[in-house]
């Protein structure tokens, strides 16, 4: 493929895709849901359990304090990744949805007053969607959607349009999880920021693919999860402008994020512990750090090219398939593929291939409103990472070809 | 009288037990769905539709004296496969018995995978809505 990347080498790094499912090698083309984790990641949670487990902050004995150190080195490490100029302008949080919603419940709920706009886009997974209806129900805020064209680009002639001073929020995702379309978040931020409105960029589908920059693309607020960057699941991460986060109030109470607690009232604690109330997930974020250390091995960008080697390939072999559309033809895309093929429905693909032991998701994607622009119930959905190859999706497009002779 | 409960799931077992792979049962339970008669489009109602399924399945019940008979569709022709078994075991039988069968026969025919809570295609949500049915007229006699 014309990369420098020893494969076989690679894959020996994910134990998961050594097996064989119902008789067949497993062909794992889901990591759009979640990726697969490295052993060095499985091992740094076994060790913290087997040698260091212990509550992080307060305590004053050794294994309080390795875990205490472990935990605020992968802050640091998350730092460094996202370019963020702090390490306590990361706020962990137990995934993209939670990030959202914290987002939603505080800047929102002592920002947005009646008749104030979130903007949105077509483009949304429900988690970037259902927390922005509640919190606009409480507040009276509006919702507007930002349109998505045929290929699934984002229409910003029409966004420019809707951009008033009314707009507080900007909310998009960086990457469409149904159909793989890079937003052009650079455009859609300066665009924004021009009009005063602060924007949420929805991480969860980029960070395994594109570098990111929070300080360069100027970002108000940007949420992912670890379990999609080779991490474990349970651990988000949420980067927000210091000016930002001290502004907004507390989200839930509880230990860790207050500095005096009386009954006459509390005063709470300074950045980031102010949003990490309770005993967080110490194994997990722990592990997620040498999730970030096997990328940081490579390089984002590394990565990148042999996914997209991998889209291209895919790409033109189910164009060939007669009666197989793809949905989501976007110019600048990762290695995602949504795809219909007439007269079958997705989850019937989905059952057979399963059956070939080819792991791939069907369904509506969590982004409804997506399928309904385009008039789908549902799509399949292939999505690659770097430990794929071009031999599986040779033995995919066989098991692909065979399911859809069986349906037809 | 009807062939009982039991004896429908044993025709069903000797019936895959004529398949040696996985591809030829699928191929006979594809067949079945796409045998499986068209369900007038007056019960395609919301109220009919099973929830929790990745694809749309309508299921309707009417009671002729004491037996209860099943109509039923879906979107998916892998799950119309297995809807037209249910229908064939259950269809045609008392409240009771309806209410009282073991459907050992999925598991025995190979399908047991789609009665897992992550298979979203519903078999659950279709058997348990098929008792409802049940329950609900034994309620009125």
């Amino acid at each position: 493929m014309g990369s420098l990347m020893d494969i076989s080498k690679i894959r020996a790094d994910f134990p998961v895709l050594d097996q064989q499912v119902n008789g067949s090698p497993l062909i794992y083309f889901d990591n759009a849901a979640t990726t697969q984790k490295p052993k060095t990641v499985i091992d740094a949670l076994s060790h913290y359990y087997q040698f260091d487990n212990a509550n992080i902050h307060r305590g004053l004995h050794t294994l309080a304090e390795r875990a205490t150190t472990a935990y605020e080195l992968t802050r640091t490490k998350v730092r460094d990744f996202l370019h963020a100029p702090s390490s306590d302008q990361i706020i962990f949080t137990s995934g993209t949805t939670a990030g959202i919603n914290l987002v939603a419940q505080t800047f929102g709920r002592s920002t947005f007053k009646a008749g104030d706009k979130i903007l949105i886009s077509n483009l949304e997974h429900h988690s970037n969607i259902v927390p922005w209806q509640m919190i606009a129900q409480e507040t009276g805020a509006i919702i507007e959607v930002i349109p998505v064209d045929e290929t699934g680009v984002l229409d910003l002639a029409a966004f420019e349009k809707q951009l008033d001073s009314r707009v507080k929020l900007v909310a998009v995702n960086h990457v469409s999880n149904a159909i793989g379309t890079i937003n052009p978040i650079a455009k859609i931020i300066s665009l924004a920021h021009a009009k005063g409105a602060k924007v949420l960029i929805d991480g969860a589908q980029s960070v395994a693919h594109i570098e990111i920059d929070v300080q360069a693309l100027d970002m108000d607020f940007f949420v992912f999860s670890a379990h999609k960057l080779f991490g474990p699941t349970g651990v988000g991460i949420l980067y927000g402008k210091r000016e930002l986060l001290d502004a907004m109030p507390p989200y839930q109470g509880g230990g860790e994020m207050i500095k005096e607690v009386s009954f006459s009232g509390t005063t709470y604690n300074e950045l980031p512990y102010k949003f990490e109330a309770g005993t967080p997930n110490i194994a997990d974020v722990i592990a997620f750090g040498a999730a970030i250390d096997y990328v940081k091995s490579y390089g984002t960008g590394e990565l990148m090219k042999q996914e997209q080697a991998l889209l291209a390939y895919a790409t033109d072999k189910l164009a060939s398939i007669p009666g197989l559309r793809i949905v989501g033809t976007a110019p600048d895309k990762i290695a995602v593929i949504s795809y219909v093929v007439e007269g079958i429905h997705p989850q019937d693909l989905g059952v057979l291939l399963d059956k070939f032991g080819v792991a791939i998701r069907t369904g509506h994607h969590c982004a409804q409103p997506l399928m309904q622009r385009y008039g789908l119930v549902g799509t399949c959905r292939v999505s690659f990472a770097f430990y794929n190859t071009t031999e599986e999706i040779d033995r995919f497009m066989v098991a692909l070809e065979r399911s859809i002779r069986m349906l037809g | 009288m009807a062939q009982s409960i039991n004896d429908t799931q044993e025709e069903l077992i000797a019936e895959f037990d004529l398949f040696e792979d996985w591809a030829d049962k699928y191929e006979y339970l594809i067949d079945l769905g796409k045998k499986l008669p068209a369900m007038s489009e007056e019960w395609k109602t919301e109220e009919n539709v099973i929830k929790g399924c990745q694809s749309r399945v309508w299921l309707h019940a009417e009671r002729e004296g004491e037996l209860v008979h099943f109509l039923a569709d879906s979107e998916a022709v892998i799950v119309k496969g297995l809807i037209s078994m249910l229908i064939r075991v259950l269809s045609g039988h008392t409240a009771s018995e309806i209410l009282a069968a073991d459907l050992y026969f999925i598991d025995r025919i190979g399908m047991s995978q789609h009665l897992a809570q992550t298979r979203s295609n519903g078999l659950l949500a279709m058997v348990k809505q098929m008792k409802n049915y049940a329950l609900a007229f034994s309620a009125q006699q």
